[in-house]
């Protein structure tokens, strides 16, 4: 069924659309009392945070939307030592939209929601004249585990841990979009189960942030000016798969710069280092993680090249855009 | 054999006379930032970047004919995402497109069938810029234009020829001492290209391979040749380029494309340095021929002494200034491939 105008309307379709998919998908006590706002029961202080999800397409190999969706803002909750608690989601529906295919979302909304501990306790709908296409927008409620853990709070001796290889999402999103044939999935997941590893573990950590828009340089060098530090990492401690070598020489991309949704890095006690190390490894989703680099005292970020020369690492400026050459 | 090691503490230690080699493709210049390859060798060894940027060397009259027909009713313009910010005397595509333009960015000039199959009502215009590594690929578009019959995609050339601006530099710029040859048109020219440039000049053409170790050999090998008094071609990337290039992808060269003059931005006009398509084939020419070419470079823009190896980037005033990434005045600072744009990113 393509969903039309009358869907948005508030009345009777509307309501149909919100049983026949949020409800049956999303199904919870809170949201099912379909109350004004969502009444919640949370401990402590709280995180709080939101975003919205365009991506074109809405599937590819290794997600869709609403996987990005979930996985986006729990894992912002996380990055901040906070429990992911509770989501609300917001639909912008363009005219002709399939309603199956929003289901299919809903599900993989509600499978990721599970997976990463948290119910989609609140929504909204909205249909506009377009062609089909699906916008989501994710805010979330985490509970805080552990102060302090911030991007300013980066600290000279400490050592950066990244959870796993780079560039998957970036690559497995182009792939789909130039009909590149590969096996190159995203690497889109919920990270908050990483994170309570680290702090199980008793790993001080001084500074998380999830790798996504403007890659592992853009992040690193975020890291820097906020904490007042170099950041100082190896080339030949970066992990990438050999696949996504191959897709970043032959468009000209780098790596460093390619969106992920499913890595972190970790600012941690030097002398924790490996112990975060070992933590993050005994989780699936930081089975690749490394230690990258180190913060020194300075500004900017400094990569050691795998030849042991030295250059800087500067932020990503505009869109990794192929090249003619 | 001589060890990488061996080589890095030879060109680190190197103390004789100031040495100055033009790299002339701008994956190379990248690659050399890349692997710090600066930090590696003697202050005395210096890396100049050529004009081997095609985004670079694209005059801004070609930009404003990209920017024209954009804008013409039932037209759209079709080209790879390096050109999009280049700015011509009338703004550059994005500009364009703000302006209700028509431009669309492809990955592969063959996506271009796609779209002009699909709307037969609109005139697709590609914008074919590059150097002999891309040109063949557009032999291969005109190929698929035939076969399909297809009369609403058209080219508007700048399609360069890197040796004549290799002649260029070594009449004009007589402080080079040598040259690591471009690989990926090295691959389709092959390494005798540079035989009679190499003889006539009395210079070192080295080809090489991207890596950084291919790097590193190369500036040794030139360092070896320099003080040998030897001027000799050498391939050091054996693995894509051969003596005589790749026939294949020359032959789809010469079957649509004959060189011509051509107006190289920042440069001016350089002999038999471009290909155009023959005449044969004029009815696939969304008006190259027709442009007037001029010198516009931005005010202050020192692109021209950059490309020329005259000056580093950072010498140009602009540099870093009103000149970023983020707000190119000049073409260098635009692409991924162009030579300030690649210190921009890198400095530091």
């Amino acid at each position: 069924m393509k969903i039309d105008l009358s869907y948005g309307s508030g009345g009777k379709q509307t309501s149909s659309l919100i049983n026949d998919i949020f409800l049956k998908h999303f199904d919870n006590p809170v949201l099912n009392r379909l109350e004004d706002a969502a009444v919640l029961d949370v401990q402590g202080r709280i995180a709080y945070t939101t975003d919205s999800f365009v991506v074109t397409p809405l599937f590819f190999k290794g997600g869709n939307i609403g996987k990005l969706a979930v996985c986006g803002t729990v894992n912002d909750l996380a990055m901040m030592g906070a429990r992911p608690r509770y989501l609300t989601a917001g639909f912008i529906l363009e005219a002709g939209a399939d309603s199956q295919v929003l289901e299919q979302i809903a599900q993989t909304m509600r499978e990721t929601a599970d997976e990463a501990g948290v119910q989609i306790v609140a929504g909204d709908t909205k249909v506009v004249e377009g062609s089909g296409n699906i916008y989501i927008n994710t805010s979330g409620v985490g509970e805080i585990l552990k102060e302090g853990i911030s991007i300013a709070n980066c600290q000279e001796g400490d050592c950066i841990l990244l959870s796993g290889n780079l560039g998957e999402h970036h690559a497995a999103i182009m792939s789909e979009r130039m009909g590149i044939e590969n096996n190159i999935a995203s690497d889109c997941a919920p990270l908050f189960s990483l994170v309570e590893g680290l702090l199980e573990a008793g790993i001080d950590v001084h500074c998380m942030r999830d790798v996504t828009r403007g890659g592992l340089g853009t992040v690193l060098n975020e890291v820097a000016d906020s904490s007042a530090c170099q950041v100082e990492i190896r080339e030949t401690s970066l992990p990438v798969s050999k696949e996504i070598q191959g897709f970043c020489s032959i468009l000209g991309l780098d790596p460093l710069y390619m969106a992920n949704e499913g890595k972190m890095i970790a600012v941690v006690p030097g002398e924790q280092a490996e112990q975060a190390l070992a933590a993050m490894q005994r989780n699936p989703y930081g089975a690749y993680a490394q230690i990258i680099g180190r913060i020194e005292k300075g500004a900017g970020v400094r990569m050691i090249t795998a030849l042991g020369g030295s250059r800087a690492v500067d932020i990503l400026y505009g869109e990794g855009l192929p090249r003619i050459c | 054999m001589v060890t990488l090691e061996q080589i890095v503490k030879e060109l680190k230690e190197y103390d004789g006379e100031e040495i100055k080699i033009m790299e002339v493709c701008g994956t190379h210049t990248s690659s050399i930032f890349k692997n710090g390859i600066r930090s590696l060798i003697s202050p005395k060894i210096k890396l100049i970047s050529g004009p081997g940027c095609p985004v670079c060397v694209t005059p801004s009259v070609y930009v404003d004919k990209l920017v024209e027909l954009s804008l013409k009713p039932s037209h759209c313009v079709l080209t790879f995402g390096d050109m999009m910010k280049v700015k011509g005397n009338q703004g550059s595509l994005t500009e364009a497109v703000a302006k209700g333009g028509r431009v669309r960015v492809l990955y592969s000039p063959l996506d271009s069938l796609t779209a002009a199959q699909e709307d037969p009502d609109t005139q697709y215009v590609f914008a074919a810029v590059g150097f002999e590594t891309t040109t063949p690929i557009y032999g291969l578009l005109l190929d698929e234009i035939l076969k399909k019959n297809l009369s609403n995609l058209k080219l508007l050339t700048s399609l360069k020829t890197i040796t004549p601006a290799l002649e260029y530099i070594c009449e004009n710029e007589k402080g080079i001492d040598a040259f690591i040859a471009p690989g990926h048109v090295s691959v389709i020219i092959g390494s005798q290209s540079y035989e009679a440039l190499a003889e006539k000049y009395g210079k070192p053409f080295v080809v090489a391979g991207f890596g950084g170790e291919h790097i590193l050999a190369a500036i040794y090998e030139i360092l070896l040749q320099l003080r040998d008094g030897r001027h000799q071609v050498k391939n050091m990337y054996v693995s894509a380029v051969s003596q005589e290039g790749n026939p294949q992808a020359l032959s789809v060269i010469n079957q649509y494309f004959e060189t011509k003059e051509d107006f190289w931005r920042g440069i001016g006009v350089i002999p038999q340095s471009s290909l155009g398509l023959k005449s044969a084939y004029q009815q696939f020419d969304a008006g190259s021929s027709f442009i007037e070419y001029r010198e516009e470079l931005p005010k202050g823009c020192r692109c021209t002494d950059v490309i020329l190896g005259r000056i580093t980037p950072v010498e140009c005033p602009l540099f870093g200034g009103s000149c970023t990434p983020l707000n190119a005045v000049g073409p260098c600072m635009v692409s991924t491939e162009g030579v300030c744009g690649i210190w921009y990113k890198n400095r530091g």
